[in-house]
């Protein structure tokens, strides 16, 4: 079968979640379910001591079911990724840690040194670490080469729905390394994943673009279909790009034609 | 003596356990599922009761929420 392989763990889905923004915590469990994901991304926070006893729809998810990959979204510095991802070992029991170092509110682009530095400290700590990237080849391969266990490169800008937007870096990419590639960041809709798929990528990541949906449940549907099928694409081997026509009907034995003429 | 809770000061008793501390804030029961920093360094869920905290201890009091 054609799973999923991220360090010591196999996945029959190559959806990965994230489980913010819904507008409702019953959407986010039926969002999850339609998806057909195995791996739920989650932030680490601090309680609200005013109000404890706030519920969090987390505690909705069963995690003999779902695997929670917390994030160290929100944190700037290598240093406060680092303490995050300690933080978020102690607090969920997990040595994974989706990490993000970013370097400016606006984009949410990585701060690229930060990144590489706290990727470096945190494997060198025993965490397997999912590193969000840019889309550059080059830093790709230093976080591939330096031991995270998957490199993800960005679509486009968090939540911006903007799709792949340069999938040539993503073709690149998916040439200089080995470690699973899950494009996340910026899908929009389901042909964003699909293309992401068939560009070689063996997952992605996503949540705006379900969460933010009109029908969020239909929209995990239809990702989950979409990533189905670009994988499918993918391993099928496409038919290369001409800039000529080449006819798919036969030129022999049209009518009206004289060998004479 | 004076501590520094999720960004707030706070006034406590002296000689207080992160345990302690803890409990005045969160059920017993409550507190699976949180971690806890101290001056930047994580203090794992089994030396809350050994660790004393002092004065202008920085605490970082936190748990799993919705994210991306």
């Amino acid at each position: 079968m054609d799973v999923l392989k991220i360090a010591d763990r196999t996945f029959k889905s190559r959806l990965i979640m994230g489980s913010s923004r819904y507008p409702d915590p019953q959407t986010l469990l039926d969002s999850l379910e339609a998806g057909g994901t195995e791996l739920i991304t989650v932030a680490i926070r601090r309680v609200n001591l005013e109000d404890p006893e706030e519920e969090s729809p987390l505690n909705l998810i069963d995690r003999k079911k779902y695997q929670i990959l917390p994030n160290t979204a929100g944190c700037y510095t290598a240093k406060e990724a680092v303490l995050t991802a300690h933080l978020a070992r102690e607090a969920l029991g997990t040595h994974w840690i989706k990490l993000e170092v970013i370097g400016d509110e606006e984009t949410l682009f990585p701060d690229v040194p930060e990144l590489l530095k706290a990727a470096e400290e945190l494997i060198h700590q025993g965490f397997v670490v999912l590193p969000y990237s840019n889309d550059d080849p080059i830093t790709c391969r230093k976080l591939a080469d330096m031991g995270c266990a998957a490199v993800m490169p960005l679509g486009a800008p968090i939540g911006s729905g903007m799709g792949i937007r340069n999938p040539y870096n993503l073709m690149i990419i998916r040439d200089l390394i080995d470690v699973p590639l899950i494009v996340d960041a910026g899908v929009g809709t389901a042909s964003d994943a699909a293309v992401a798929m068939e560009l070689g990528a063996d997952g992605v990541l996503l949540n705006t673009a379900v969460a933010q949906a009109k029908h969020p449940v239909e929209m995990a549907r239809a990702m989950r279909l979409a990533i189905e099928a670009g994988r499918l694409a993918f391993r099928a081997g496409r038919i290369p790009r001409r800039l000529y026509a080449t006819a798919s009907s036969p030129l022999e034995g049209l009518i009206g034609t004289d060998p004479n003429d | 003596m004076k501590l520094i809770v999720n960004g707030k000061e706070v006034e406590t008793a002296r000689d207080l356990s992160l345990e302690e501390l803890l409990k005045q804030y969160l059920e017993s029961g409550k507190l699976d599922g949180i971690a806890v920093a101290v001056n930047g360094e994580v203090v794992p869920k089994g030396s809350w009761s050994e660790r004393t905290l002092q004065v202008d201890d920085r605490l970082e009091i936190i748990r799993a929420v919705q994210g991306g």
